[in-house]
């Protein structure tokens, strides 16, 4: 318990890697709030790639880190950028409006 | 190393419970800031992992740049909060029950796994003593990562291409430069030379 190893960070990055996929199935209303969960998993992910890097030694997992964030800054912006042309055409942020290409 | 226990267990407590007020708020600005307490906690982390570059990294993009989006388009779009809740209950039992199986999974996952030879069993946490992290990634980034490093920009330069285009609106009432038909202007379009007679004027037709 008192000794931190690799285990504890992992640990930690899949609770709130289960957290972020709760809140995607949870949030049937808010588009904003799922995108903070994926925001969760990413950092999870995150979490992953620094402890194994620091505990293998090795610089890479670190180098992806900084790739994954820049994926995630990608995502956030065309997201939101989504979901501002879906509030203006339709008044709602509500996932289950999203349902046009239904047909 | 029982003070480092300790922050470590205070900072994930803060993490996991900041992730949990992320999906379960009410008030989706609440949702916000818990992600920012989420992040900065996340980073400091990183910080204690050993991994200072990219702690710093983490609150310069995710709260700088991220969280202070996410912030904007929810006072942008003034959505009403009272109907955003519905249904929150009725998806909890199967959600939950979904969630909890895909945890124990991992965590049996990560339980059961053998550790690799060069693994190191204590805290060293260290990567090298004679040079500091950022160096350490400086070093790899622009070489053996270059075209990974090259083609996160252009994914960046795609994100923001997409985020204009996405969100640009032409208003038709506005009077906008036509830079063609400035420079294809020609001389005899504009300037008319015209004989004056005596005691007759110049009749201009426009």
């Amino acid at each position: 318990m008192i000794d931190i190893s690799l285990g504890h960070y992992l640990f930690l990055a899949s609770i709130i890697f289960t957290i972020g996929v709760i809140g995607i199935f949870l949030n049937r209303k808010n588009v904003i709030v799922l995108l903070m969960s994926v925001e969760l998993i990413l950092i999870a992910v995150n979490i992953n790639l620094v402890a194994f890097s620091v505990y293998l030694q090795d610089i890479a997992g670190q180098v992806f880190t900084m790739f994954v964030l820049t994926v995630a800054a990608g995502e956030a912006a065309i997201g939101l950028a989504i979901l501002v042309v879906f509030f203006r055409n339709k008044g709602s942020i509500q996932v289950e409006d999203i349902n046009t290409l239904k047909g | 190393m029982l003070a480092h226990a300790l922050v470590f267990y205070l900072f994930s407590f803060i993490t996991i419970a900041s992730s949990l007020a992320v999906i379960s708020a009410k008030n989706t600005i609440h949702a916000v800031f818990f992600l920012i307490l989420d992040f900065v906690s996340v980073s400091c982390l990183f910080i204690m992992l050993g991994a200072e570059y990219l702690g710093m990294l983490t609150l310069i993009v995710y709260v700088g740049a991220v969280a202070v989006l996410f912030l904007f388009v929810v006072m942008m779009l003034n959505v009403n909060l009272g109907d955003l809740r519905s249904g929150f209950l009725g998806y909890l039992p199967f959600g939950g029950f979904i969630g909890l199986i895909l945890l124990i999974e991992i965590v049996m996952m990560i339980g059961t796994w053998k550790y690799k030879d060069t693994f190191i069993k204590t805290s060293q946490i260290n990567i090298s003593n004679d040079l500091s992290n950022t160096e350490a990634i400086g070093n790899v980034l622009y070489t053996e990562y270059l075209h990974y490093f090259q083609i996160s920009g252009l994914i960046l330069l795609v994100a923001m291409i997409g985020a204009i285009l996405l969100t640009f609106r032409r208003k038709d009432n506005l009077k906008r430069q036509d830079i063609t038909t400035q420079i294809s202007r020609e001389r005899s379009d504009s300037i008319l030379l015209e004989e004056v007679e005596t005691f007759k004027g110049v009749k201009i037709n426009d």
